[in-house]
């Protein structure tokens, strides 16, 4: 069996962002990034089903982004994964969802992959798109937002996260490609020694003129921090003048403290 | 221009955010014709054409299918934009009939920007407005985003749909449903709920205390509960309870939309962040900028006095 898991490098949303200079993304400089969390989840699943074949699926881990890509897929062949394919994009970040499903695809049509794991979004754009696309352009079975996955003998059982609680449960036949939801697993953490195994995996480099070159459907007009609504008092300081200013404000305009 | 708006039905029901789609076009100021994989015994009121395919014929969840269908009506109507709701239908359809038509897809609109579509990033810590570049295009709706203004009204004109073939390569089994509610939180008047932001398992009970302390119930968000730090029946969300108490105190929740639509109707919000710019900001009546677990135990401990 052959398995691709795509990921995604992200910045760490805890970060201040502002617009880049062209105002079609944000400003790269001093952010951290880290592998997209539902991508976590993606690869930890893919190494799951290999532990429950017996180690005998091929889990091939793709990136599309600049250099720092590196240290997500570094990480996901730390997780479990066998060898790499690094597409290297400065700016793929211009690129619409389209047209990154449409180089992921086109390197996955010659390959011949049995199943195919991605995120259910990624955290910076979040457009829940790339892994379906991929599906249709490769004509093969999707499933979007699982939060249970069981595998035999050829068919997938997944369960999908409805809203308020409730899930679908469907089954569909490899080749297929399903997106994956928090919550789905619990994502390992890389050990030493396999941190140090990863080094030594293939991490193939392909540039995306390699690939097909899509026109984009969808352009970034600008990119800008929200209007402030205004919002409520921020209060900032020392903690026990925080503490008496907040219980102040609860005594005065709610009835829970007296 | 024309819209054909994708509706939305779930087990035997047709499902409310319907209306926003509704609402969405209002908006665009556009004509529109909608399309329903549903039934007869719960047709949307809606002033215009409606193409009903039977869902215990094509599924409530077939993808395969659900995109011939639209495509079908997408023939017939030509429409300029085919609108979704983004959820778990809208999601996972909406990109199979714009692969399908070649159309540029913008995901999750929250409002509309002189023509333009508006969209999150980044946790809603920015905005981006999107422009479709090809002829026709795929919208979906952040649900809550486009709210019907009054009662909906009308009686559709039905169209049926059929389908020649239904081989598809999805097979649904059924449902499940939602985990027992062990602690029913939409009645509490006060909650507060741990995210993320308390940092580890052992640090839940600081939360729980004050939630004692004020004599309310513990809430907490998604990443929380996947950890296995509290019980899913405390979960707040899209994906758990929506509440509405007197008082919501939210401790190192970052303030995501699927969080966000479940207690936003709460009469007061106070939020506690180390990051001032963290987008529970925007809807918190009073945004503590602290460590939650400096400034809990010590407000904890002033309540109890
Ligand atoms: C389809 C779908 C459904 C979902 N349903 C739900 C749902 O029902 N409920 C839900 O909650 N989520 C849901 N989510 C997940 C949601 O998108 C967010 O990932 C989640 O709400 C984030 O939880 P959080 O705020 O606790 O964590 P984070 O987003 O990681 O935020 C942690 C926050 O804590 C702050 N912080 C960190 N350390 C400290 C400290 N020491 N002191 C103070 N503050 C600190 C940080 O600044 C940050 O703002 C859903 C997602 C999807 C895609
Ligand atoms: N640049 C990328 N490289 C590899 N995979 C990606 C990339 N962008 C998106 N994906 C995959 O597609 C999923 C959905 O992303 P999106 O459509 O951007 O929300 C992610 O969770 C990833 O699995």
């Amino acid at each position: 069996m052959k398995i691709l898991v795509c990921i995604k490098q992200v910045p760490d949303m805890e970060s201040r962002f502002r617009p880049n200079g062209e105002k079609t993304w944000y400003d790269e400089g001093d952010l951290a990034f880290r592998m997209n969390e539902y991508d976590e989840y993606a690869v930890e699943q893919a190494v799951q089903l290999k532990e429950q074949l017996g180690g005998e699926p091929e889990i091939t881990v793709l990136s599309i982004g600049p250099d720092r890509t590196v240290e997500a897929i570094k990480k996901a062949l730390a997780m479990g994964g066998d060898r790499a394919v690094h597409i290297r994009d400065d700016r793929y970040y211009q690129k619409d969802p389209w047209q990154i499903a449409s180089m992921i695809a086109s390197y996955a049509k010659g390959e011949g992959f049995d199943l195919i794991f991605t995120g259910m979004q990624s955290q910076d754009r979040g457009s829940a798109q790339v892994g379906v696309i991929v599906a249709e352009l490769l004509g093969i079975a999707c499933a979007t937002t699982l939060v249970g996955f069981s595998y035999d003998g050829g068919t997938i059982t997944a369960k999908r996260e409805l809203e308020g609680g409730i899930k679908g449960v469907a089954k569909l036949k490899l080749p297929a490609l399903v997106t994956c939801q928090l919550g789905l697993n619990t994502p390992r953490y890389p050990t030493l020694p396999n941190i140090m195994k990863a080094k030594k995996k293939e991490i193939a480099s392909l540039t995306p003129a390699e690939l097909s070159g899509e026109a984009e459907l969808t352009a970034t007009a600008a990119i800008y921090p929200p209007a402030k609504k205004g919002g409520g008092l921020v209060l900032e300081g020392e903690i026990g003048i925080q503490v008496d200013r907040l219980m102040g404000i609860l005594k005065e305009k709610t009835a829970v403290l007296r | 221009m024309k819209a054909l708006l994708i509706g939305e039905y779930r087990q035997g029901k047709l499902l409310d955010t319907t209306y926003e789609l509704k609402a969405f076009a209002d908006r665009l100021g556009t004509d529109s014709v909608m399309l329903l994989v549903g039934s007869d015994a719960d047709l949307p009121k809606y002033d215009g054409r409606l193409y009903l395919a039977d869902a215990a014929k094509y599924g409530e969840y077939n993808p395969d299918l659900h995109k011939q269908l639209v495509l079908q009506a997408v023939e017939r109507e030509n429409p300029d934009c085919i609108v979704f709701v983004h959820s778990s239908y809208g999601w996972d359809l909406a990109p199979r009939v714009a692969v399908a038509l070649k159309a540029g897809q913008v995901s999750e609109i929250v409002a509309l920007n002189e023509g333009a579509y508006e969209v999150n990033a980044c946790n809603a810590k920015l905005r981006r407005t999107v422009t479709p570049k090809s002829g026709r295009c795929v919208l979906t709706i952040q649900a809550g985003a486009f709210s019907p203004s009054g009662e909906p009204q009308g009686t559709p004109q039905l169209e049926r749909l059929e389908l020649s073939g239904t081989v598809s390569a999805i097979e649904f089994v059924g449902y499940e449903a939602a985990e027992q509610k062990g602690v029913d939180l939409s009645k509490a008047e006060v909650i507060v709920s741990a995210g993320r932001g308390v940092g580890k398992k052992d640090n839940v009970p600081v939360i729980a205390a004050l939630a004692s302390a004020l004599g309310g119930e513990l809430g907490a968000s998604r990443p929380v509960v996947d950890a296995g730090w509290v019980d899913h029946s405390h979960q707040v969300g899209t994906t758990g309870q929506t509440v509405s108490p007197k008082l919501y105190v939210a401790c190192g929740i970052s303030g995501a939309i699927q969080h966000l639509a479940g207690m936003k109707k709460a009469d007061f919000i106070v939020a506690i962040n180390k990051d001032k710019d963290a987008p529970i900001g925007e809807i918190a009546d009073v945004l503590v900028v602290a460590d939650v677990m400096q400034f809990v135990p010590a407000f904890t401990a002033k309540c109890a006095r």
